[in-house]
């Protein structure tokens, strides 16, 4: 149900993923007033990228808290008060600053709930960017869902487009654990059709985004929409039918969907805007070797960004992000095409 | 405050208050026609960093924030190099890899700019470990703003500092002292519950000062004290320099907002017209210091402006530079990730 019943019925529902993940936010701070939303310039000045404009206004200053610039007690803070009954929504401006938070994250968030054998839960979010592009350098350019991935305890969430991104992100609030969603800042402005209503989208559940039967390309974030630019070239110029899986949530992975996919189409690609080494690639492509290697007629490919800092120049930078070219040359070799 | 400056020292602050205003005046315009990465600019705070590096030896060791440009310039990087790496270009000091936001120079003295904030005071107290240890007599001075004191890391290096007597010099320039709010959309937020910043690494027994930091000769005493017990190994000294936040820094992006500076309005009002001309007139360290230097007779109208021309010369200069320099072979990014 929208916030404000007539100002946000509107007839045109493209909107941005931005707007989307606003949207959840208020439908469900209007329907749980135990959702408050803590960060860095959130309130009165709307996120630095305008992603919560118009809550300080419509819920006040108790529920949309600005705060100093002390990424670690933020969180910590929201650790604690999610204990003892509130459900935090936690900004972190960069992706690059959740090392600032890792203490409270790790030791602290992704524990208590085993710890405490089921005592305690840790129902909060965790909304950060992400992302390459813009030339912003080193230390506010990474995508470091796959770090965050390798922790029992905390689920990880990376949506998209738009209406992923607000079914993904109403359940995440919903949901009793610590999850970290993390939006490309590149898609950020991607519109597309999204629905008025309660529509949740449960948190592991992969999409197939594209049919196909000849490979599957798993993807996730702003690579979804390199896989399926790629399958389009592959479709057109190669003659190979492509399917694209989305894979929306890390941890926990959706793995039946994943297996499903590559029993139909006996190939698979993996692309990821973060690291190749030890990253979500790798383990995507070592779960389809585990358990449907008898279905493969190729071995297992990747994609992913070179393990580099991420340099600032433009020049520099663009080598960090898959390209469409370089997805479409690789799966061709799958099918003996020589690059 | 009386200047206990001599002439050449205040002719070279002069030239690197106008060197840093021009530049960063030119980088404004050159983001028009280049959009590179998102910086920050030291407009405003200029009489702090020129003045600092006047109490340094060259084997002293610097780190920065975001706002580094003009502590680099300051300590005589060459401008042209600046540019390429603000750019992002081969000639870049940090050959395009780290651009505005981290631009270091190893012969300057400057260990590191950090993106985060706060993340530089940790390696200042590191730095000044290490030279310590090596017992010749150098200093290491950090520079961060003010809400740099709301990072924990910050608290724990002053610690650690104060503790082991290290020799650091804690610069933090605040940049607040003027209403910044977020309801004028402005950036950031920040906010410590303390009523005065130096009263935090105080209450680490760290020997704390507060200076006005658009005032030369405030600023050249205080800082020359502070060096001088640093040198002679009496530990860390906090430094909070106080400045009105231009207002061209408030938005997310830099703007212009007081225009094309005209050293002639330190005498001459009637150029001023915009809706800051108040900022300029009361907080601008540049036409403040001018204004002051006029009146003491350092020099004369004809003579500054024959230096603003020669260094607004300088910065054309720079800037066909970095212009002229090329964008890094894409291969090259993936070399030197580890030491050999
Ligand atoms: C750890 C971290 N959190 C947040 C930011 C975003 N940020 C960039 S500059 C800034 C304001 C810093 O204020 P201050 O330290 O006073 O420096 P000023 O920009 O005023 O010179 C913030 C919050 C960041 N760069 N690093
Ligand atoms: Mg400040």
């Amino acid at each position: 149900m929208p916030p404000d019943s007539s100002a946000n019925i509107q007839s045109d529902r493209n909107i941005t993923l931005k707007a989307a993940v606003l949207e959840a936010m208020f439908e469900e701070m209007k329907c749980d007033e135990n959702v408050v939303l803590i960060g860095e310039d959130v309130g009165a000045a709307g996120g630095v990228f305008k992603q919560t404009e118009g809550l300080f206004e419509t819920f006040g200053a108790d529920r949309v808290i600005d705060t100093p610039i002390s990424e670690s007690a933020i969180f910590g803070l929201s650790v604690g008060a999610a204990m003892a009954g509130s459900r935090p929504i936690v900004e972190v401006m960069f992706g690059d600053f959740l090392t600032l938070v890792m203490d409270q994250l790790v030791n602290q968030a992704a524990k208590v709930h085993y710890m405490s054998a089921g005592g305690f839960n840790v129902p909060l979010v965790l909304r950060t960017g992400i992302g390459i592009g813009g030339s912003l350098g080193p230390q506010h350019s990474q995508s470091l869902h796959s770090w965050l991935a390798h922790i029992p305890g905390l689920k990880v969430v990376m949506p998209s487009s738009a209406a992923d991104a607000k079914g993904l992100f109403k359940a995440a609030v919903r949901d009793n654990n610590p999850v970290i969603f993390m939006e490309d800042r590149m898609t950020y402005n991607l519109k597309e059709h999204v629905p008025t209503g309660e529509k949740i989208i449960p948190l592991a559940s992969a999409a197939v985004k594209r049919k196909g039967v000849e490979v599957t390309i798993f993807a996730i974030s702003r690579a979804v929409h390199t896989a399926l630019a790629a399958a389009e070239i592959l479709l057109e110029e190669k003659n190979i039918s492509t399917e694209v899986v989305d894979l929306r949530t890390l941890a926990p992975l959706d793995v039946e969907t994943i297996v499903s996919s590559v029993r139909k189409t006996g190939r698979a690609i993996v692309l990821d805007g973060g690291y190749k080494s030890f990253g979500i690639t790798g383990e995507i492509a070592a779960t389809i070797g585990e358990l449907v290697f008898d279905y493969l007629d190729a071995p297992v490919m990747r994609l992913a960004a070179p393990d580099i800092p991420v340099p600032y120049s433009p020049s520099l930078e663009s080598l960090m992000v898959p390209s469409v070219d370089q997805v479409v040359a690789k799966v061709s070799t799958m099918f003996g095409d020589s690059v | 405050m009386t200047n206990s400056l001599n002439i050449e020292q205040n002719l070279a602050i002069l030239d690197r208050m106008l060197l840093i205003r021009r530049f960063e005046e030119m980088l404004i315009d050159l983001d028009q026609d280049h959009d590179f990465g998102h910086y920050h600019l030291y407009i405003g705070e200029e009489a702090t960093g020129a003045t600092v590096v006047e109490s340094l030896i060259p084997t002293d060791l610097l780190l920065t924030t975001w706002r580094n440009h003009g502590h680099l310039l300051a300590r005589g990087t060459n401008p042209g190099r600046m540019v390429a790496e603000i750019l992002g270009r081969v000639d870049g000091y940090n050959k395009g890899r780290g651009g505005t936001l981290h631009l270091t120079d190893r012969e300057a003295g400057f260990l590191s700019t950090s993106g985060l904030v706060g993340g530089a005071v940790g390696l200042a107290a590191g730095a000044g470990f290490a030279l310590k240890q090596a017992g010749e007599g150098n200093i290491c001075v950090v520079f961060f703003g003010d809400g740099s004191l709301e990072e924990g890391v910050v608290f724990e290096a002053m610690n650690l500092a104060s503790l082991w007597s290290l020799p650091v010099l804690f610069m933090c320039e605040n940049n607040n002292s003027g209403a910044i709010s977020a309801q004028e959309g402005g950036f950031p937020s920040s906010e410590i519950a303390a009523s005065q910043i130096s009263d935090i690494p105080k209450s680490l027994n760290i020997n704390s000062k507060l200076v006005d930091g658009a005032d030369v000769a405030a600023v050249h005493t205080v800082v020359t004290e502070a060096v001088s017990n640093i040198r002679s190994g009496n530990g860390p000294v906090f430094v909070e320099a106080y400045s009105e936040r231009w207002p061209g820094s408030r938005p997310l992006w830099p703007e212009q907002a007081t225009g094309v500076t005209q050293v002639a309005s330190a005498w001459d009002e009637s150029l001023l017209t915009g809706e800051h001309k108040e900022w300029i007139i009361e907080f601008d360290p540049l036409i403040r210091f001018i204004r002051n230097q006029l009146a003491e007779g350092l020099f004369s109208k004809d003579e500054l402006f024959d230096r603003d021309r020669k260094i607004q010369t300088q910065i054309t200069e720079a800037r066909a530079f970095g212009e002229a320099s090329a964008l890094p072979d894409p291969q090259s990014a993936l070399d030197g990730v580890f030491a050999a």
